[in-house]
C-alpha cells in the first residue's frame, strides 16, 4: 500500500475522535513539553554560569588561603593567614606553566571623596592582575611594578565606584581616600557585571598588594592568589605542582593542607551542578510521562483495534495483507505520538521562554534536541503502537468480518 | 467451456472443544465461465463454510480447489489475499462499505492493496467506471449512510467489479434489502453475468435464485442437488408485475 494513501487513512482516522487523539497525545505533549523545557533552562543557565566564569579570565587559578575541605574546624575565605607574599612569588619562579601571578589581599573599607562616601572592596593584587582576569579598562591606565615595590598611593576603580563617587565628573587623576590616605585614580576598569556568586564585580577598588598590606589593612600575610596558567601547559599538572610547593613551604608534613586550590573548571562545575539537579529532575518527569504517554497510546489503539474490527475484516477480504494492516495501525499511533511531540515541543518552548525570561537566562534549544525529541516520540508511537497493530494484523478475516 | 471454479472432493472439519464439526464433507463442483450459480440450503447445511473456501477467506482441510486454474488450497496467508484481491469480487449481506468514506474511495479500496501500482487518476478513473456500472457515477461523493440500502449494495457490486475478478461471489446480497430493491439488484447481477461475469451467490430465498442460471442445494455439508434453473426470473419483467400490483393496489 501507498505510503501517502496510508498516512491519510490514518489522519482520517484519528480525526474521527478528535477529543480522544487529543486527551492520548496529551502525555506525549507533556513529556516532550519538559524535555524541550528542560534542555532550553539548562543550557540557558548553563550559557549564563559560562558567561561569569569566563568572567574571572582565562585559564585562572586561585589559591586560597585556609581549607574549605578540611575536617574539624574550618577557616573561610583566606582564613588561615599562612600564605604570604613570597609564597606566590615561589610558585611564580619555581612552577613551570605559570605566565602571571598576583598575590591578592582582600578589605572592606569606608572610602571618602568629593564630599561622598561608600563602602566598597579593597583589593589588593599585582600589576598582571587585569591580565590574569582579562579585564580591559575603561579609561586611564594600571599600576606598575615599580607602584607595587614602592607602595605606592595609586588606585584603579570599577564602574559602580564611579557611580557612587564621582557621578559628574572624570575619576582619572582625581584623588579617593581610604583610611584617610589619599589614593590617586590611574584608571577605570569596564564594567564586568555580576560574579558566579551573584555579587556585583563593579563595586571595587584595586590597589597595589603592597600598599593594601603595609597602608590599609596592616597585615602580613595575603588572603589568596590568582595566576593564569600556559594554556598549552596541563592545567592538572600545574595545580598539583603548586600543591606540592605550598606543602613543602609551609612545611605541612601529614597534616591537612592550610590552602584551598581552585581551577577554573571545578569553580564552574560547583555552580552547574544545582542546574543539573534541576535538568535530572525535569528529565525523570519527561522520562515517565512519555512512557505513561506511550501506555495510553497503546490502550488507545487497542480499543480502535476492537472497534473496527469489521472495517479491518473489510480490508482483509479485498486484499490487504496482514503487513498493510500493520502498517495501517503502526501510522496511526505514530502519527498519533509524533504530532504530541511536535505540539510539545511548541509548549516546551514557550514554557521554557517564560521560565528563562523571568530569571533572565537567554533560551537555548539546540536543533540536536528538537531533532532528537521529535524523533523518540515517534519512537514511542512504534514501540507502543506496535502490540495494537500487531494484533490487527493477525485478526481472521472471516470472524473479522462477522464481528458485530 | 473451461471451469473457472474447481473444488475436488473438498472437506472442512472445525474442532470445537471435543467434538469436530464436519461442515463440508466431499463437496465436488465445477463452476464454468460465465455461470451464475446459487448455493443454497438451510443454516447449519455447509454452504457458508463452502463460500468462505471458495472465496479464498479459508482453506479446504482436505481436498483441492483450482480457481482459473490455481491450485489455492494450500497457499499462504498472504498469497490468498493476493488470489481474493486480483481474481474475486466479494458482495456481502451487510454491504460492509467503510463509514465516512465517500462511495467513490470505498471503491477504491481493493485497488489499494493491488500490488502493481497504478496512478492516481488510473485508481479513480476505474473506480468511477466501475460506479458507472451500477449506475452511480453521480453519488461518487456520498458516504454510505447518505445512500440507500440498495445504493449502498451497489457501491459493493462496484467495489467488488473494480480489479476485473475472474468470480463474483456474493454472500445473501438481498438479506437485507426490501422486495424491490432486492430485484434491483438482481437486475445488476443479471446485467453483469449477461455481459460475461461468473458469479456465485449464497442465498436462502428460493424467488432469489430463480434470477440466477443454475441452483446448488446443500444439506449436512453435501450437495444434494444441482440443476440448471427452469423458470427462469428477470429483473425488469419482475419489477414491471411489481409496480403493476402496487398500483392496483392505489386503485382498489
Amino acid at each position: 500500500m501507498r505510503f501517502a494513501a496510508t498516512i491519510r487513512i490514518a489522519l482520517r482516522a484519528l480525526r474521527r475522535n478528535k477529543m480522544r487523539s487529543a486527551l492520548t497525545t496529551l502525555g506525549i505533549i507533556i513529556g516532550v513539553g519538559a524535555v524541550i523545557t528542560m534542555v532550553g533552562i539548562g543550557n540557558g543557565a548553563k550559557s549564563q554560569v559560562e558567561a561569569t566564569v569566563a568572567s574571572l579570565g582565562r585559564n585562572v587559578v586561585l589559591i586560597f588561603a585556609g581549607n574549605f575541605s578540611s575536617s574539624g574546624a574550618r577557616s573561610g575565605w583566606g582564613g588561615a593567614g599562612t600564605m604570604t607574599v613570597d609564597d606566590a612569588d615561589a610558585i611564580g619562579r619555581e612552577v613551570t606553566g605559570v605566565i602571571h601571578v598576583s598575590p591578592e589581599v582582600r578589605d572592606r573599607q569606608q572610602v571618602l571623596a568629593n564630599g561622598l562616601n561608600w563602602n566598597t572592596q579593597i583589593l589588593g593584587e599585582g600589576a598582571d592582575y587585569l591580565d590574569i582576569r582579562d579585564w580591559p579598562l575603561s579609561d586611564g591606565a594600571m599600576f606598575t611594578e615599580q607602584d607595587v615595590r614602592s607602595t605606592a598611593k595609586s588606585c584603579i576603580v570599577g564602574q559602580t565606584i564611579v557611580n557612587e563617587l564621582f557621578p559628574n565628573e572624570d575619576p582619572v587623576g582625581n584623588v579617593l581616600r581610604i583610611r584617610n590616605i589619599p589614593f590617586k585614580i590611574l584608571g577605570v576598569l569596564s564594567r564586568k557585571g555580576l560574579s558566579v556568586m551573584g555579587t556585583d564585580q563593579d563595586d571595587v577598588i584595586v590597589v597595589p598588594y603592597t600598599s593594601a598590606m603595609k597602608r590599609i589593612s596592616k597585615r602580613t600575610n595575603i588572603s589568596s592568589i590568582n595566576l593564569q596558567t600556559d594554556p598549552a601547559a596541563s592545567a592538572p599538572k600545574v595545580q598539583a605542582d603548586i600543591g606540592d610547593l605550598l606543602r613543602q613551604r609551609h612545611r605541612l608534613g601529614g597534616r591537612d593542607d592550610d590552602f584551598t586550590i581552585r581551577g577554573q573548571e571545578e569553580i564552574a562545575n560547583a555552580f552547574t551542578a544545582t542546574t543539573k539537579t534541576m535538568t535530572m529532575l525535569l528529565a525523570g518527569v519527561a522520562l515517565v510521562s512519555l512512557v505513561v504517554g506511550g501506555i495510553g497510546i497503546m490502550n488507545i489503539m487497542l480499543v480502535s483495534v476492537t472497534e473496527r474490527t469489521r472495517e479491518i475484516g473489510i480490508r482483509m477480504a479485498v486484499g490487504a495483507h496482514g503487513k498493510d494492516i500493520l502498517l495501517q495501525f503502526l501510522a496511526e499511533a505514530i502519527t498519533l505520538s509524533s504530532f504530541g511531540g511536535l505540539i510539545g515541543i511548541a509548549l516546551g518552548f514557550a514554557v521554557a521562554k517564560i521560565i528563562s525570561t523571568s530569571a533572565g537566562w537567554p533560551t537555548l534549544v539546540p536543533v540536536v534536541w528538537v531533532i532528537a525529541s521529535f524523533l523518540f516520540s515517534a519512537a514511542v508511537g512504534i514501540a507502543f503502537g506496535f502490540y495494537p497493530a500487531y494484533k490487527a494484523s493477525r485478526l481472521d478475516p472471516i470472524d473479522a468480518l462477522r464481528y458485530e | 467451456m473451461s471451469a473457472v471454479i474447481q473444488l475436488k472432493d473438498v472437506h472442512k472439519t472445525y474442532h470445537t472443544g471435543e467434538v469436530d464439526v464436519l461442515a463440508v464433507r466431499g463437496v465436488s463442483l465445477e463452476i464454468g465461465k460465465g455461470e451464475f450459480v446459487a448455493v443454497m440450503g438451510s443454516s447449519g447445511s455447509g454452504k457458508s463454510t463452502l463460500m468462505n473456501i471458495i472465496g479464498c477467506l479459508d482453506r479446504p482441510t482436505t481436498g483441492h480447489y483450482f480457481l482459473d486454474d490455481i491450485d489455492v488450497s494450500q497457499l499462504d496467508r498472504d498469497a490468498l489475499a493476493d488470489i481474493r484481491n486480483r481474481k474475486l469480487g466479494f458482495v456481502f449481506q451487510g454491504f460492509n462499505l467503510l463509514s465516512r468514506t465517500s462511495a467513490l474511495e470505498n471503491v477504491e479500496l481493493p485497488m489499494l492493496y493491488t500490488h502493481n501500482h497504478r496512478s492516481h487518476t488510473e485508481v479513480n478513473d476505474r473506480a468511477m467506471a466501475a460506479l458507472g456500472v451500477v449506475s452511480l457515477a453521480d453519488r461518487a461523493g456520498h458516504h454510505p449512510n447518505q445512500l440507500s440500502g440498495g445504493q449502498q449494495q451497489r457501491v459493493a457490486i462496484a467495489r467488488a467489479l473494480v480489479n476485473e475478478p475472474a468470480v463474483l461471489l456474493a454472500d445473501e446480497p438481498t438479506g437485507n434489502l426490501d422486495t424491490r430493491t432486492s430485484i434491483e439488484v438482481m437486475g445488476v447481477f443479471q446485467k453483469l453475468n449477461d455481459a460475461g461475469m461468473t458469479i456465485v451467490m449464497v442465498t436462502h430465498e428460493l424467488d432469489i435464485a430463480r434470477y440466477t442460471r443454475r441452483n446448488v442445494v446443500m444439506r449436512d455439508g453435501q450437495v444434494i442437488s444441482d440443476k440448471p434453473v427452469e423458470i427462469r426470473l428477470t429483473a425488469p419483467e419482475e419489477l414491471s408485475k411489481l409496480q403493476q400490483a402496487q398500483q392496483a393496489v392505489q386503485l382498489s
